[in-house]
């Protein structure tokens, strides 16, 4: 007899960090919501959740109803349930955290997504087909919102993927630790179950064009996300690893990721972060992460910052990387300059400036850089207004192009990235595509 | 230190807490253990005519993620012979002299079994008597327990015969289980009992079970009534003791009270003492964590009455009971405003949904500019902690439009954030009872009704 081992066997140091809660555990934590009326827990989740309901029908023994709650908001609530930063959003203005610990809502919230995905519940009846056709490209959390959300409402929704798998960074770009890729892959079924058409392997630009989606559907959403790692410009760049091929290497074939000893992450942002985490969990001696501002100006969540500090890993602030040196290829260290602060730059952070005659040799045999991803390309390919480089938006997530809407990371031109907002994005696209398709009869 | 010894109609005890008659007084061996924690006295399950249980007999309630907020039961009398528990009484009574030992007794209602058990349970040395005539399920069903206690007649005529051959003190102990409690306590006190005791347990259903349908506790596919107590069931039972207190035909003949129904510290303990219970029984809370609580009962109730100024437990008894009145004799010039202490709000709303959906529409949203806004006004794209924290409207409630209700104080689930404020209304001290008597036309005819309020300028809104 064979036994099918899991699709993406994943190193036990990777595996989620939290554990669910048990019945009694989400009961107990349940019973502490005090069920505020017009809570500001729900003002705060940029979904909008009703989250004393939700709690409330857990309390009640009602997981079924839980589950819809959170779902009737939020299409993604198992993935952001995992990786939401709950303490900027719904547990960061929970009234008990004033005097107390705030509700645990993120992780109740995993407790009625597990239920009903662990027991393959479909929480959504079929309705009637409005014969109207859309497209939704790229089918990470803001396109899987946007489709699954359109699909609800009777349209033809066809859910067009760049790559292998759908679920975008849920899949590729979330460590383990905080999100199984299981997950990303039950919401992306769950949402194919709603009677979203998936399309992978098709790419804006070789095999997806313009003309012929505009022929074929009444309106198409883009939600495409960002480009690979930014470029450092710095001579020996090719031997730094991109960190977002670096997590999904650990996601889908850890087994062929192979870890340097001595490890330097370049960035400080929570990509940055997970990297190192990475590194360090799979066996790095030593990992520091260098960064070109100080903690202050870092873009990890603050409690990010924490954990990263308790797994051992080291930081090396006001640090800018000029050349990685290799001796037969292999990489022996990473030349850099110390930095100074000066006057604000356009991002409204003071601007690094470099020490003179600073420069110094960090030992590393292994680089890995999380600066941030290259913006859309599609906006060039489309002719489609910018705003600092993402695809501009109306009120109404309507690009400069008719029919053509956009949200998700390749919209973020003000705020930080982040799942949630992206599933907002979708929804709230997929409200402003219904009024077009129902205006125009 | 205060003193917590009491002497109830004769029975002494060195503080005022006995095991009720129940699981927890059981044998021997217990009580034994019972009286090693600390516990001033013991009501032995009640013995008497012979028995068989059944399993599954305890069903609980639980609310709010606490457990057994109350407890019902099916468990009869004691199902241990009578000579065991004769001996066992007599063997516990000669190694705690100390300490109170009474006999709980329910037999068939015949003067010849009641005199033969009286006789018995005096010839073990016990203290005092206990006559159990609350018992609300099964026993009742063979003419026992609350059957008695639910006809003062009968109640009367048992426990003249108990009075016949009786030597130590007899305690009736009364069924809730009836529209006036008042009625089977003037029955024994015209029978000449000693002292009365309250309440048993509640004639209850715990519940049905929604996976089989089937009643909790399911005892082979059939439930039925049982006797409910525990903390549920304090309100009901203090009720019952005040009534007591405040009736002249009991009072007057002031036989002493054991109270109990659902004691489960020592500031349910001075509360029973307040409204006229001199000694004090315990069950339910002893069934869910054990006898060791007796420590805090003791040692809590001697704190307040230290910090009150009460040396003795006589000084605490009925000490509230005369604040006890009907509603003819309240001021209906008193008036109380809730007030909020904006500084310990945390901004929960549940004053303001509770006041506005089901009282009297008088609590505000108030946002930062002064305004009064609706519930969930904030724009859509609007998020975030910073966002929810500082734009979140605060409660604000419009005193002249308060009627004191009280609601939004009881709902508040921050200790003192809502006040429940003094105010003077203006109007002189006026009672329902002298009102009528003056005007009674106000009573009979909404016109005069409206006329009346107009001239006291009282606005309902």
């Amino acid at each position: 007899m064979t036994t099918k081992g899991p699709l993406f066997p994943t190193a036990a140091s990777l595996e989620e960090l939290l554990p669910p809660l048990t019945p009694q555990e989400a009961l107990v934590e349940a019973t502490r919501c005090l069920m505020c009326f017009d809570a500001p827990c729900t003002h705060a989740c940029p979904t909008h959740i009703d989250i004393p309901k939700f709690i409330k029908k857990i309390y009640t023994g009602n997981l079924r109803g839980s589950a819809r709650t959170i779902l009737e908001s939020n299409l993604l609530g198992a993935t952001c349930a995992r990786v939401c930063p709950v303490q900027e959003l719904c547990e960061g203005a929970c009234v008990l955290g004033i005097d107390h610990k705030p509700i645990s809502i993120g992780r109740l919230q995993r407790h009625a997504m597990d239920h009903v995905y662990g027991k393959a519940i479909q929480l959504f009846p079929e309705v009637k087909s409005t014969g109207k056709s859309i497209a939704v490209i790229g089918a990470g959390p803001a396109g899987l919102s946007c489709a699954g959300e359109l699909v609800k409402l009777g349209h033809s929704v066809t859910l067009f993927e760049r790559r292998d798998l759908a679920g975008g960074l849920s899949t590729y770009g979330i460590i383990g630790l905080r999100e199984p890729i299981e997950v990303a892959l039950s919401e992306v079924a769950m949402i194919q179950k709603l009677g979203v058409k998936l399309q992978t392997k098709k790419e804006i630009g070789t095999n997806l064009h313009l003309a012929d989606l505009q022929a074929n559907f009444q309106a198409i959403f883009l939600s495409v996300g960002l480009g690979n790692t930014s470029r450092l410009g710095i001579p020996g760049e090719e031997l730094i690893l991109d960190g977002l091929e670096f997590i999904e290497q650990s996601k889908l074939q850890v087994h062929k990721l192979r870890i340097g000893r001595n490890v330097v992450v370049i960035g400080a942002g929570n990509t940055a972060i997970d990297c190192a985490t990475i590194a360090k969990r799979l066996g790095a001696e030593r990992v520091t992460m260098i960064y070109r501002r100080t903690e202050y100006e870092m873009t990890a969540y603050p409690h990010e910052y924490e954990f990263i500090k308790g797994e051992g890993v080291a930081f090396e602030f006001l640090v800018q990387p000029i050349h990685v040196h290799a001796e037969n290829a292999s990489v022996k260290s990473l030349e850099c300059l110390r930095m100074t602060l000066g006057e604000p730059d356009a991002s409204g952070r003071p601007a690094p400036r470099p020490v003179p005659g600073s420069a110094f040799h960090l030992p590393a045999d292994q680089v890995v850089k999380a600066i941030g991803q290259q913006k859309p390309s599609v906006a060039s390919l489309w002719n489609l207004k910018t705003e600092k480089g993402f695809i501009q938006v109306s009120d109404r997530f309507e690009t400069s192009l008719d029919g053509v809407y956009a949200g998700g990371d390749c919209i973020r031109a003000r705020g930080s990235a982040s799942t949630v907002m992206a599933v907002e994005d979708g929804k709230l696209a997929a409200r402003a595509i219904q009024e077009r398709l129902v205006s125009r009869g | 230190m205060a003193d917590l010894s009491i002497d109830f109609a004769g029975i002494r005890s060195p503080n005022p807490f006995w095991l009720a008659s129940a699981p927890p007084t059981n044998s021997g061996a217990q009580i034994h253990r019972a009286f090693e924690a600390g516990w001033g006295g013991a009501v032995w399950k009640t013995i008497g005519a012979p028995v068989l249980n059944v399993s599954n007999r305890y069903g609980a309630w639980h609310y709010g993620g606490q457990k057994m907020l109350a407890i019902n039961n099916v468990e009869l009398i004691s199902d241990r012979p009578i000579d065991v528990n004769l001996r066992e009484i007599a063997q516990v009574k000669r190694a705690w002299p100390d300490r109170a030992l009474i006999v709980s007794a329910m037999v068939e209602s015949k003067p010849e079994t009641w005199h033969e058990v009286i006789r018995q349970i005096q010839d073990t040395g016990a203290d005092g008597i206990e006559l159990n005539y609350g018992c609300p399920h099964g026993m009742s069903e063979r003419g026992m327990g609350s059957a008695v206690g639910q006809v003062p007649e009968y109640c009367e005529q048992i426990t003249r015969w108990v009075m016949e051959v009786a030597t130590i003190p007899v305690i009736v102990k009364l069924t809730p289980n009836i529209s006036d409690i008042v009625m089977p306590a003037r029955a024994a006190v015209a029978a000449g009992a000693n002292a009365l005791s309250l309440i048993n347990t509640i004639n209850s259903i715990i519940g049905v079970d929604l996976e089989t349908l089937q009643i909790t506790p399911n005892i082979g596919g059939k439930g039925g009534h049982g006797g409910y107590a525990g903390p549920a069931v304090k309100p009901i039972a203090l009720n019952m003791l005040s009534a007591l207190g405040r009736d002249a035909a009991v009072s007057a003949a002031k036989l002493p009270i054991s109270g109990m129904g659902g004691i489960s510290d020592w500031r349910d303990a001075a509360e029973f003492l307040l409204l006229g219970a001199s000694s004090l029984q315990v069950c339910t809370a002893v069934m869910h964590y054990g006898y060791r609580i007796i420590e805090d009962l003791c040692d809590g109730l001697s704190n307040w009455m230290d910090e009150k100024g009460f040396a003795t437990i006589p000084e605490v008894v009925g000490r509230s009971l005369s604040h006890i009145s009907d509603f003819k004799n309240f001021d209906l010039s008193f008036r109380a405003i809730a007030r909020i202490d904006q500084g310990k709000c945390i901004r929960c709303n549940l004053c303001y949904v509770a006041c506005n959906d089901t009282a009297h529409q008088c609590i505000d949203l108030i946002a930062k500019d002064g305004s009064v806004v609706r519930p969930h006004s904030y724009d859509i794209r609007s998020n975030g902690r910073e966002e929810a924290v500082e734009t979140r409207p605060h409660v604000h409630i419009r005193e002249n439009d308060c009627v004191g209700c009280r609601l939004c104080f009881n709902v508040c689930p921050v200790e003192d954030c809502i006040q429940m404020i003094e105010e003077p209304s203006g109007r002189e001290h006026l009672t329902w009872e002298r009102l009528t008597r003056e005007q009674p036309e106000v009573a009979e005819d909404w016109d005069e009704m409206q006329k009346y309020r107009a001239k006291m300028g009282i606005e309902i809104h």
